[in-house]
């Protein structure tokens, strides 16, 4: 695994590799209708701006007193204009100028843009800080007052306009291309490649253009579109080349005339609107597959799981528990659950939350259901501390989420039941399940820091429940909140209570979020992993923090882990999952005694290994 | 914060006088012979050399320079060579007018983006596309066109606005209101598709992060998880947009004021660039310059209340 790994860094076949992304994007691009439309579109005013003299046999500026402002009809196709030019001629010939201009412009920014992004972000030191700044000033510069400016000095040129205009625009490639190449400088097959002895050139050509270039293509159509509507605004104003039909200058003789023939404003406008729409679509389809190529498709696949498949799974231990359980075992026999009895010494305490037969799915576009928890029953007694282990993709934190009703967007409970004290929650109301959430039913998250709205207080995101669940006054709640904050071992609550999530670090976070979790007096705690994403000296100290609150506020617990540790740590009763259910469930101690099914035994050889390691030593000095 | 302020004050101080110096340099290089513009191909040779020493063009460029910037430090920038106002005067009655329509746009735009894009975001189905379809055509389409059509259909049709001119609010409210609507319309949509399509993407986003599954699992009620938390956490990218926006609809004001007839700093750009009339063009540089420093340092600010990560940087 590793070597494949190394020798994909070594040896990039980055020109296969890209050019079949790249006809990927292309052939995909094709399948997008609104992106072939606005293409054609675009394509279209280009030939006919191409082909104008084809299309009109009038001049676009000769001038004919006599035929001033005359209707669309039989001599000209759209009439004349202010001044007795045909206004067909006029628009097809201004099309010509009007995208040469906004072209010229698009190409001296993309040109000085690229190469200075290339160079600011490949070599980086001092053109990388005064290529940033003059970035920076072109950005403050209203565009239109510099190039009103640059009129007033250099005189009326289009060209000329659009290059200053072009040199205005560079920072909108210069930001894309730098940001893209430094991103990319410090890749592996960008190390890979220089170490290998390859010319920075060639590095920068094969490697780091070919990652920029679907964005230049979209960032060069949006350009072009401002340079464009700048452009026809400038001749609007009447700052343009008289000279030379323009839409700009047509708009600009329609405008004057609004009164005498408003048909005339229509024409240019149109002209302009619809070159603006064709490439506003274009970019945006573009854009849209560009963003799907970059997440694989192969992904979504992964997680579509068809009916059937999952059927085919569910059978699977079924089929093991015959072979491998002794006919003596309980074997629930709906779901193929090894049940382990309970001690009959202990008490029984009464069951706190009861799930009966629960099935989670993820209805998909074609239909079908994707069933990720099927026919789990778990018994969670008061007072306890209940292991739901397995493996990532078990479907341990799906139920989890289904007991808050909390689950990502798509999914639903299907069937079953889940009982908290008697009242069924996957049948109450919304509104019900507010109550419910957070005053009853707890939840403490895996990952602590994007558990915390960044933008608020540790102390107003602790309060703000309190206040709706207990009702309690502003200064009553910060009161209770730092007594939490001491109590879940944070050394300055006053501190923590002010200070933002970013501030904190992992597992002061994770605190803070386990005080949030009991603010409330909840019966149940769920808890998803709660120490996954902490250091290991970490994990032990929430460990124990979580035991020694379990103890203090008798609080019944649902851990899920995918960690044997974990349970041996903390939990009284452990249910084992596997492929969306229960395998094996009952007391702690008797699981680890004897492990039935040989997914739980795979689980255990999981965290024994290492003892094991240490067997020959300890057999010698026992003997 | 303080440091914080001051820092970037400084930093577009610095930035402003790069950009004025290389503006007066570079404008007064290439105004050729401005005696023999203003005064017309019939006047006599003496009387051209008169004008220039007159307009203090007869001394080298860099002391010239100087001398303008110790004057502009004092609010002095001189006075127009064709009409021979004061600059300060002439920027800053029109100034206002300006100011008014852009920070109307921008309120306007800021609070139309936000119901639009929380709306597309929530609803999704029809409402999400309709308001896609809107983005796609506000980005489109250049604002000056929407308000040619403005006018050309307040004009020409209905007369519940005024077309064009302006009356000031001391004046009259609903006369004032009557000429700024339309100008306002036009301004604004641009910067509504855009800012809209970024509420968008960040309420979907922020409602996508983890803290908001834990914030319901505390029972937080779904009206404070959304308008308290997500639109909270949303804000920021928006803003960002809206301020790379406000250079633009600076530059947008010059025309649709040119469209509407409104006598604000558009007016006196198109008046002063057509004629060549270098102290007014300066005027315009700084006073537009110090514009886009104090709005730029406002929306630092704001992002700061807003995002509490980017207070210590």
């Amino acid at each position: 695994m590793t070597e494949i790994a190394a020798t994909a860094v070594l040896a990039p076949d980055v020109t296969t590799d890209e050019r079949a992304a790249r006809s990927h994007l292309a052939r995909r691009f094709l399948t997008n209708p609104l992106g072939i439309a606005a293409l054609s579109v675009l394509v279209l005013i280009v030939l006919a701006a191409i082909f104008a003299p084809l299309l009109t046999s009038y001049d676009p500026n000769t001038v004919s007193v006599l035929h001033i402002l005359q209707g669309p009809g039989a001599g000209h196709l759209l009439g004349t204009d202010g001044a007795g030019r045909d206004v067909w001629a006029r628009l097809l010939y201004g099309a010509r100028y009007t995208l040469a201009g906004a072209l010229l412009a698009t190409v001296v920014a993309a040109v000085l843009g690229i190469t200075s992004g290339l160079v600011a972000g490949y070599y980086g030191k001092w053109f990388e800080s005064s290529a940033s700044w003059v970035t920076t000033l072109l950005m403050a510069l209203p565009g239109i007052v510099v190039l009103l400016a640059a009129r007033a000095v250099l005189g009326p040129s289009l060209w000329t306009v659009m290059i200053i205009f072009g040199v205005l625009l560079i920072p909108a490639f210069y930001r894309l291309v730098y940001a893209a190449v430094s991103g990319v400088r410090n890749e592996l097959f960008v190390d890979a490649a220089r170490v290998s002895g390859v010319s920075d050139r060639r590095i920068i050509a094969r490697h780091i253009l070919t990652v920029v270039r679907a964005p230049i293509i979209l960032q060069a159509s949006i350009v072009f579109g401002i340079a464009i509507a700048v452009q026809v605004g400038l001749d609007f104003l009447g700052f343009g080349d008289q000279a030379i039909p323009t839409w700009g200058n047509m708009l600009n003789d329609g405008f004057t005339n609004l009164y005498r023939d408003p048909q005339l404003v229509v024409w240019p406008a149109l002209a302009v609107v619809i070159t603006g729409v064709a490439l506003t679509l274009f970019a945006n389809a573009l854009r849209d597959e560009l963003e799907q190529s970059a997440r694989p498709r192969r992904r979504r696949r992964a997680t579509t799981v068809t009916p059937a498949e999952v059927a085919a799974a569910t059978v699977t231990p079924a089929e093991v528990t015959p072979a491998t359980v002794t006919a003596a075992d309980p074997v629930r026999p709906e779901s193929g659950t090894i049940v382990h009895e309970e001690p009959s010494s202990t008490a029984q305490a009464p069951l706190l939350l009861h799930i009966e037969d629960l099935a989670v799915g993820y209805p998909q576009a074609d239909g079908s259901v994707t069933r990720v928890v099927d026919n789990v029953s778990l018994d969670v007694r008061r007072g306890e501390v209940h292991g739901l282990i397995g493996e990532s993709g078990s479907g341990k934190t799906q139920t989890a989420w289904s007991v808050l009703r909390l689950l990502p967007a798509g999914g639903e409970i299907l069937e079953g039941s889940i009982c908290l004290d008697g009242e069924d929650l996957s049948t109450v109301s919304s509104a019900q399940m507010r109550d419910i959430r957070g005053g009853r039913i707890a939840y403490i998250p895996q990952e602590p820091m994007s558990n915390l709205d960044p933008s608020f207080t540790i102390g107003s995101q602790l309060t703000e429940p309190m206040r709706v669940k207990l009702g309690v006054s502003k200064t009553e709640a910060k009161a209770r909140a730092l007594k939490l904050l001491g109590q879940v071992g944070i050394p300055s609550p006053e501190r923590t209570f002010a200070s933002y999530p970013h501030e904190l670090s992992g597992g002061m976070a994770q605190r803070a979020l386990i005080a949030g979790a009991v603010s409330c007096e909840p019966d149940l705690v769920i808890a998803d992993e709660p120490t996954t994403a902490l250091d290991v000296t970490i994990q032990a100290e929430i460990l124990d923090l979580l035991r020694e609150l379990q103890r203090e506020l008798g609080v019944t617990i649902l851990i899920v882990t995918h960690n044997f540790g974990v349970v041996a740590d903390l939990c009284d009763r452990v249910s084992v999952m596997q492929k969306g259910r229960i395998v094996e469930t009952g007391p702690a101690r008797a699981i680890f005694a004897d492990p039935r099914h040989p997914y739980t035994r795979t689980l255990f050889d999981a965290i024994l290994d290492e003892s094991q390691a240490r067997g020959p030593y300890a057999e010698s000095r026992s003997a | 914060m303080l440091t914080f302020t001051v820092r970037r004050l400084l930093y577009g101080v610095l930035l402003l006088f790069v950009i004025v110096t290389l503006a007066y340099l570079l404008l007064y290089a290439a105004a050729g012979n401005v005696a023999r513009t203003i005064l017309g191909p019939t006047a006599t040779q003496a009387t051209v050399a008169l004008k220039n020493k007159q307009l203090g063009l007869n001394t080298p460029l860099i002391s010239r320079y100087f001398s303008w910037l110790g004057h502009a430090l004092t609010g002095n920038f001189g006075s127009s060579w064709f009409t021979n106002q004061a600059v300060t005067t002439a920027i800053l009655t029109r100034l206002q007018v300006t100011l008014t329509l852009v920070f109307g746009a921008v309120i306007v735009s800021a609070v139309v983006a936000a119901v639009l894009g929380v709306w597309a975001a929530l609803r999704g189905g029809w409402v999400d596309r309709l308001i896609q379809l809107f983005s796609v055509l506000g980005f489109a389409i250049p604002g000056f066109i929407i308000a040619v059509f403005l006018v050309r259909f307040f004009a020409l049709g209905t007369h519940w606005f005024k077309p064009t001119g302006y009356i000031p609010l001391t004046t009259s409210f609903s006369g004032w209101v009557g000429t700024v609507t339309l100008p306002v319309i036009a301004l604004s949509i641009g910067l509504v598709a855009g800012v809209a399509q970024q509420v968008r993407s960040s309420v979907i986003e922020a409602l996508r992060q983890d803290w908001v599954r834990t914030l319901r699992s505390r029972g937080v009620s779904e009206r404070s998880v959304l308008f308290k938390h997500v639109l909270r956490n949303a804000g920021g990218p928006a803003l960002s947009v809206l301020a790379l926006s406000f250079v633009g609809l600076l530059g947008g004001a010059v025309i649709i004021e040119e469209v509407f007839g409104i006598p604000g700093l558009g007016q006196v750009a198109v008046l002063a660039t057509s004629e060549g009339d270098v102290p007014l063009v300066m005027g315009l540089v700084v006073a537009i310059g110090v514009i886009v420093i104090l709005v730029n340092l406002l929306i630092d600010l704001l992002q700061g209340f807003l995002n509490p990560k980017a207070r210590i940087s």
